[in-house]
């Protein structure tokens, strides 16, 4: 009897064929994933990474939501011309508080992971208005109706409590602080030495040129200009890095 | 009472789903809900016009339950269309960018519309409806568990709505293929449990004493799809009453899980399902029995086993760790051999049958699929080494790729297995007409080829832009500029997606017409019949 023919055991139970297909399936997952959770050298140790100041989550959820990673990657390859192109090569840590990730996987625009203070706030809002009126190339759709949408959010500490459950380091005075720091950050009569204390190198003041009220496209504004601006390269070893 | 359950228990969702609607946290969540309530309101509402308080007629139990098999290919062929039109305006978007409309019609909404829309709506419509459909005959036994199969059909509708409105609200997790947020998710593990229970129940209540192997690879695909689908939109929402979410995990291992999901979704959901469907309509098609039974076990387990690895080939040169890339490409590029074994098997199914490809367009549509999935699926492996995939990375290469895929493969041997089973469903003789299956053939080949070719150029010429150097050794492009270069290939590639969806056009026609009960009187296929010849 060869080992084909002891195939038909399995063909004749249907238990069998569901538990052997479910055990050869998740063989693969666990060898490739498991590791990434307790494997030291998965996450460079870097100096700078911090969690999202409210109005830079609310930001990035904006981001998310209208579905930017799937023309931007956030991830740059360690290549001579992507590094002259964008920046220093992308590191694991540099997402270590993204969730879900934005590295993308299409390039229909460049890639935005070190985009942050390369542009004034006021470019940034007319290219989001109106793309073609800055880069006459460009194939992007306008976003100007985010200018005239207000932050619309209850209750935003709730944001940083689910995101503090799934791992990221919100301590409580930043969970207490939420609320008013999403407002203060875009507002120039405000003093937002606490989010700047809280939150170093946040962009801070009326971000969208209209300082009446916060909006969409100050939170917008507010996650790309920190993009990529937090880990200190003059200070990070790339030998060191390398895994 | 007719539906006297069903009425209770719908009433009690849709108002569940209209308090939702008031007391939301955000407003696209309150909008999302009023759909959701609509949507049942509307559904009950029907069920309350065609109830009545006389006992049900017995049901013939010992018949095959066709009635969900009937709606999921209307349904296959209606979400295709859709999908497919979805896709042609996006490519239109691209082109010309004064297409997008602000805010609801955006690329960036749009774009997971027509992804989920031609891979859920569409593939998922098919295999849902074929795999119901080949368990019973394969097995001989009804299928299991009273209305749970009425059950399974309409909640993975509500799916679909719900994910397809949720995306124009902008309702998202960001993982691409996996976008609709948590409580569409918690719906299609019920709906999927469901579906499980219902499939392997079947197997289990069949009157055969072998598992036949199409039924093998629609059970691996729906347990591992389980698998998947839970483990990869595993979040923490920051309401319940809101829709926004935030992943369990976070960057690199955030997007291993999400590519280890999104690599299987092409696995299993688009690749092991439509080999089962393979494994059924190509015989039955052909008339012909599976070319080799030892291939397709070797074929199967190894299939199953490797595809799972495959996924970090779309993280190459990422911030993951080499040793994953490395491990991700070794198994993609084995991944080569179990695929090119479904083909063959499906290929060589028609020994002895060839001719048929001259006067049967339906096995030449079948044929023409398991031939896209033998082209894709060696450019697959190619794509997934290191150094190709620094140039095809990122471009419309990829985008190629898994058209050739989706289209030639997916679409066409669901195409082919809609013409097969339309007429026996409805239980007409023929189909309205061969020769509309013909040019949607031709239609549905051309439009592909037109569409992989204009991506490989673009994608090639956008890589090497990207990367080119002059002598003095600066970039020589602007990424504007780039963008600029693509414009013809945009335009291009809208032309090869249209003519896909004329084909589509068409077959919604035919098979329209066919359950009408109508027959278009016309020639039949040059050398179907033999012609007599004088002898010499």
């Amino acid at each position: 009897m060869g080992l084909m023919d002891k195939h038909a055991i399995i063909e004749k139970n249907a238990t069998l064929l569901l538990v052997g297909s479910l055990l050869v399936v998740t063989v693969g997952g666990i060898v490739e994933i498991a590791p990434l959770f307790y494997l030291d050298n998965t996450i460079e140790k870097v100096e700078g990474m911090r969690p999202y100041s409210p109005l830079e989550l609310a930001g990035r959820n904006i981001y998310v939501r209208e579905g930017c990673y799937l023309c931007h990657s956030q991830m740059i390859r360690p290549f001579r011309d992507e590094v002259e192109r964008y920046g220093h090569y992308s590191l694991a840590a540099e997402s270590m508080y993204d969730h879900p990730f934005q590295w993308g996987s299409k390039r229909t625009g460049p890639d935005l992971a070190r985009v942050g203070n390369r542009y004034s706030n006021e470019w940034h809002v007319q290219h989001l208005m109106d793309p073609r009126s800055v880069v006459p190339e460009s194939i992007m759709p306008r976003y100007a109706f985010l200018k005239d949408a207000p932050i619309e959010v209850k209750d935003f500490s709730t944001h940083l409590v689910a995101n503090a459950r799934v791992g990221v380091p919100y301590s409580d005075e930043m969970i207490a602080h939420a609320n008013a720091d999403l407002m203060v950050q875009a507002d120039p009569n405000a003093d937002a030495s606490g989010v700047e204390k809280r939150y170093p190198k946040a962009e801070v003041g009326d971000l969208d040129g209209n300082p009446q009220q916060v909006t969409e496209m100050d939170a917008l504004v507010a996650y790309l200009q920190m993009l990529g601006t937090l880990v200190d390269f003059k200070t990070y070893d790339d030998a060191a890095g390398y895994r | 009472m007719k539906f006297g359950t069903e009425i209770v228990v719908l009433s009690l969702f849709a108002f569940a789903a209209l308090v939702a609607a008031g007391f939301g946290v955000e407003g696209p969540f309150r909008q999302h809900m009023g759909v959701l309530f609509f949507a049942v309101a509307g559904f009950t509402a029907i069920l309350l016009r065609n109830t009545d308080f006389k006992p049900a007629a017995p049901i013939d139990t010992s018949a095959y339950m066709d009635g969900p098999i009937r709606y999921g290919a209307i349904a296959t062929v209606f979400w295709g269309v859709v999908g497919m039109l979805v896709g042609v305006v996006i490519a239109l978007q691209l082109a010309y960018p004064d297409l997008n409309i602000q805010p609801w019609f955006n690329f960036g909404r749009l774009r997971p519309l027509h992804t989920s829309g031609v891979v859920f709506a569409f593939g998922g419509n098919a295999l849902l409806c074929t795999s119901l459909y080949v368990v019973q005959r394969t097995c001989r036994a009804r299928l299991f568990g009273g209305k749970l199969a009425w059950f399974v059909f309409w909640g993975y509708q509500l799916f679909i709505v719900m994910a397809a409105t949720g995306y124009l609200l902008g309702i998202t997790e960001a993982r691409e293929y996996a976008e609709p947020e948590w409580y569409v998710d918690l719906w299609l593990t019920i709906v999927w449990v469901a579906y499980l229970i219902l499939f392997l129940g079947t197997i289990l209540k069949r009157k055969e004493p072998h598992i036949y192997v199409a039924n093998w690879f629609y059970l691996s695909f729906i347990v591992t799809i389980a698998m998947l689908h839970v483990v990869n939109n595993l979040s923490m929402p920051a309401s319940f009453l809101g829709s926004k979410s935030y992943s369990a995990f976070s960057g690199v291992q955030d997007a291993l899980t999400q590519w280890w999901y999104g690599h299987n979704a092409v696995g299993f959901f688009l690749t092991a399902g439509f080999l089962g469907m393979m494994y059924y309509f190509v015989p039955k098609q052909a008339n012909r029995p599976v070319y080799s039974y030892r291939l397709s076990i070797v074929h199967f387990w190894a299939i199953i086993f490797l595809y799972i690895w495959a996924g970090p080939h779309h993280l190459h040169y990422t911030a993951l760790p080499d040793w994953a890339q490395t491990l991700g490409m070794a198994f993609s590029i084995m991944l080569w051999m179990p695929s090119w074994g479904g083909m063959i098997n499906g290929l060589m199914t028609l020994s002895g049958a060839w001719d048929k490809l001259r006067t049967d367009p339906i096995i030449r549509m079948m044929v023409m699929a398991v031939a896209f999935y033998g082209m894709s699926t060696f450019e697959g492996p190619i794509m997934s080494i290191r150094t190709v995939n620094s140039l095809s990375h990122y471009t419309d290469w990829t985008i190629g790729h898994v058209h050739s895929g989706a289209l030639g493969w997916v679409g066409m041997i669901s195409f082919g297995a809609i013409y097969y089973m339309v007429p026996k469903l409805w239980n007409r003789e023929r189909l309205y007409s061969l020769r509309l299956v013909t040019w949607h053939f031709w239609l549905a080949t051309l439009g592909i080829v037109v569409y992989a070719a204009v991506m490989w150029v673009s994608g090639i010429m956008q890589g090497l832009m990207w990367r080119e150097y002059d002598e003095q050794g600066f970039l020589v492009y602007s990424f504007a500029e780039t963008v600029a270069a693509m414009h013809p290939f945009y335009v291009m590639r809208a032309i090869g997606g249209a003519m896909y969806l004329t084909g589509a056009l068409l077959m919604a026609w035919n098979v329209t017409m066919t359950i009408l009960g109508h027959q278009r009187e016309e020639q039949p296929m040059p050398g179907s019949e033999p012609a007599l010849r004088p002898a010499e």
